[in-house]
């Protein structure tokens, strides 16, 4: 009998959330053979199973979270259907339970006693320590109207304790009762096939994305402003010297590289703009981890260039593409994800010429690349057509003010349009 | 602690051992070491050398390898008015001294309703890190705390080695003094000069924090406490209590930095299953079950029959500071 464990999927990552089990109990598993797909913030990973058995009980369910290294289900290796000839693996038994023991105890598998508490509630009780239910019913603190700073956003007893020094709080009951309800009995449909009156399940990444969304725009005064760019030069260099760049490297030539190497200038000339808000004071980001917004069909990632300051516009040009590739792939590793200091969002790639991007949480600023199209513009009191790029600008205007971002798309639009025609990649 | 003199000498376990036993040699004539090895070889660790040209070889008795007889002999003694300091040479060889230790010296007191008393002190190195392998590396301390009648005692720095050293020739019954091997030399630090004791049974916090409470003995103390300093610097508040004594333990210290912490991680070398980690523990939840805000934690080593000798087997068995310091951090974090 070996207990599967919730995998690390990455350096950073303390939980996983199980996204759908491939597998029902009694099926019968191949060691290698996927069984269930784990998702973290905005990773999806199918888990292969270190034994060939029999899937015996499945302990995590579809939708719960829960900690790297605890048990999401035991496999029986002794009953193995189908004669493959695999043997047991004692090694991998044996690794396995030890990984549980050394994992803390924050797997809820229960359902909530007796028939009062609605799931919202049991969901936020169930890491309520005895410390917590002590203080709470002396403070006269309603637990489930906290927000959790612990482990998995478990309410911990200092928790409790800030939430009596701050007196009495409007539960967040309130809020939830005023939320935006579907119509009872709705039918289901997916993401990627909506049908009318039809109710989308939320999957572990549209979750994140709202959240994320919501955060945002709640906690950053967002400020926005736009400049134009003439890019008929850089447009030029890029148009000639896509199709060898291709064969070269087998990375299309886009004109993101290009605006991600005059963002990295503009950024080193207003370090305000690659920051972070904090209770402390205006973190300045001392690299350059440069996120770039890459939709997909039912969700939104947004992988990191590190140090693109240390990337020519070659090197920035094959760097996008693999995210890009592996993006699409679903292979994006947490590390690829995170440690964003500033983010491009190339919004023009699906025709848009003006957008009101919301800013990455944890970062000052949002710049988008809006589609290229050819203007009527007056030069030199002539008129000439040229090809023409919006560029969006969001910005926490706690970090910033008008100053400092216009000094920014200034410092951008001038670089991007020094650019070309001609010149190394 | 009862300190008499103001003045103070750093030296390391070996010698505060020495030192408190060399004092205790000429403060009373009733004094004796006896053990494999002691005289003319002057101890494995050369801790008692010396000894035997100054005092005697009746005072500073070579057995034969016997542990039996080595503690029998002593509690006789000891029954009739000496105060013997019986030596186990390694932790690893006490098994064939189970039934004196457990079966005679632990029950004198209690068998003659207090017509006698068993005033003996036996010393043995113990613990692992050294590459000793399977019989020069165990932890003897979980087969023993079971015991009634029994004290046991495992300080980690040399002041507290002499001060408890001092306390258990004084007690008036057996004492169980264990000695980590791997501090003997690596661990120095300033021991007064004089005669001083250190109450058995009395923790000591020996790095203040407020966010989780560690609870250790031996080796580990020093690995916690360089684990907590570590985490100082993150704005990660430790408390780390050196027990000091495992039997009678201090349940005072502990509760008290738990209800202040509401955090517990014990961390001993001992096995897990059934080990200090597990009464102290299920002292906590008895308690203080309304003062926690997570589940308990302990590093221990794994149960398996023995610590290996190859290196990486060794590692495996030991808890590094590093993991120490990652278990302090998501304690910390829950």
């Amino acid at each position: 009998m070996t207990t599967i464990t919730m995998p690390q999927l990455g350096e950073t990552v303390t939980e996983g959330t199980v996204a759908q089990w491939l597998k029902k109990p009694g099926d019968a598993i191949e060691k290698y053979e996927s069984f269930v797909e784990v998702s973290t913030d905005k990773v999806n990973a199918e888990v292969p199973s270190p034994v060939s058995g029999v899937l015996r009980e499945i302990i995590c369910k579809e939708g719960e979270t829960v900690a790297t290294g605890a048990p999401i289900a035991i496999i029986d290796e002794v009953a193995v259907a189908g004669a493959g000839g695999a043997e047991p693996s004692p090694v991998a038994a044996h690794a396995a339970p030890a990984a549980v023991a050394a994992a803390p105890a924050v797997v809820s598998n229960g359902a909530p006693r007796g028939g009062n508490g609605s799931v919202n509630t049991s969901e936020v009780l169930r890491g309520v320590s005895p410390a917590v239910r002590r203080l709470a019913r002396e403070h006269h603190v309603d637990v489930s109207s906290l927000r959790g700073t612990g482990h998995n956003g478990r309410v911990t007893a200092n928790d409790v304790l800030a939430a009596a020094s701050r007196g009495p709080v409007a539960p967040v009951a309130v809020t939830r009762a005023a939320a935006v309800a579907a119509p009872a009995g709705a039918g289901r449909s997916t993401y990627a096939a909506p049908v009318p009156g039809t109710l989308v399940p939320l999957s572990p990444a549209r979750k994140i994305i709202a959240q994320r969304m919501v955060e945002s725009l709640a906690t950053a005064p967002h400020a926005w402003t736009m400049v134009e760019v003439d890019v008929s030069n850089v447009w030029a260099w890029r148009a000639k010297a896509k199709d060898r760049f291709q064969q070269e490297k087998g990375q299309p030539l886009t004109l993101l590289p290009f605006f991600i190497h005059a963002v990295v200038g503009a950024l080193k000339a207003n370090p305000l703009l690659n920051a972070r808000f904090t209770d402390e004071g205006i973190y300045v980001e001392s690299r350059y981890n440069i996120g770039i917004a890459v939709g997909m069909d039912a969700n939104l990632v947004v992988p990191v260039i590190r140090d693109a300051d240390t990337l020519s516009i070659a090197g920035l040009a094959i760097a996008a593409g693999k995210l890009v590739e592996k993006a699409r792939a679903g292979k994006l590793g947490a590390d690829d994800l995170t440690g964003g200091t500033f983010t491009v969002n190339n919004t023009g790639a699906n025709g848009s010429v003006l957008s009101k991007p919301i800013i990455n949480g944890g970062q000052a600023a949002i710049v988008t690349m809006e589609a290229v199209v050819k203007r009527p513009v007056v030069i030199a009191d002539a008129i000439a057509i040229r090809s023409i790029m919006n560029v969006c600008l969001s910005l926490d205007h706690r970090v910033i003010d008008g100053t400092a971002s216009n000094a920014f798309l200034n410092h951008l639009k001038k670089s991007l349009e020094a650019m070309g025609p001609t010149g190394d990649l | 602690m009862a300190v008499a003199s103001t003045t103070s000498t750093v030296m390391n376990n070996v010698e505060a051992v020495r030192n408190t036993l060399y004092e205790a040699l000429k403060a009373d004539d009733r004094t004796l070491i006896l053990g494999e090895d002691v005289g003319a070889r002057g101890n494995v660790f050369l801790i008692t050398k010396g000894f035997i040209e100054e005092f005697g070889p009746e005072r500073i008795i070579d057995t034969p390898l016997a542990e039996a007889s080595i503690v029998g002999i002593a509690i006789g003694m000891a029954m009739e008015g000496l105060r013997p300091i019986a030596e186990i040479q390694f932790a690893d060889f006490i098994y064939p001294a189970f039934n004196q230790i457990v079966g005679e010296a632990a029950k004198t007191r209690y068998r003659s309703n207090g017509d006698y008393t068993c005033p003996l002190v036996i010393r043995t190195p113990y613990g692992g890190g050294v590459r000793g392998a399977l019989s020069h590396s165990v932890s003897i301390e979980a087969l023993f705390y079971h015991v009634p009648g029994l004290k046991i005692v495992a300080p980690s720095f040399p002041a507290d080695m002499k001060g408890l050293l001092n306390a258990a020739i004084d007690d008036p019954d057996p004492v169980l003094f264990l000695e980590h091997k791997k501090t003997y030399r690596l661990v120095k630090g300033e021991v007064p000069a004089g005669h001083y004791t250190i109450p058995i049974g009395k923790a000591e916090i020996k790095h203040p924090g407020d966010q989780v409470t560690v609870v250790s003995y031996g080796l580990y103390v020093h690995q916690a406490i360089e684990a907590a300093t570590r985490l100082a610097g993150d704005n990660i508040s430790v408390e780390v209590i050196d027990l000091r004594s495992i039997r009678p333990m201090d349940r005072t210290t502990i509760l008290e930095s738990v209800r202040k912490t509401r955090k517990l991680l014990i961390i001993h070398e001992d096995n897990k299953f059934g080990g200090i980690g597990a009464e102290i523990s299920a002292m906590v939840v008895e308690e203080a079950f309304f003062d926690l805000d997570a589940p308990i934690r302990r590093l221990c080593g794994p149960d398996v029959p023995a610590m290996g000798y190859a290196a990486t087997l060794e590692e495996e068995f030991m808890i590094s500071t590093d993991r120490m310091a990652n278990t302090m951090r998501e304690m910390v974090a829950f």
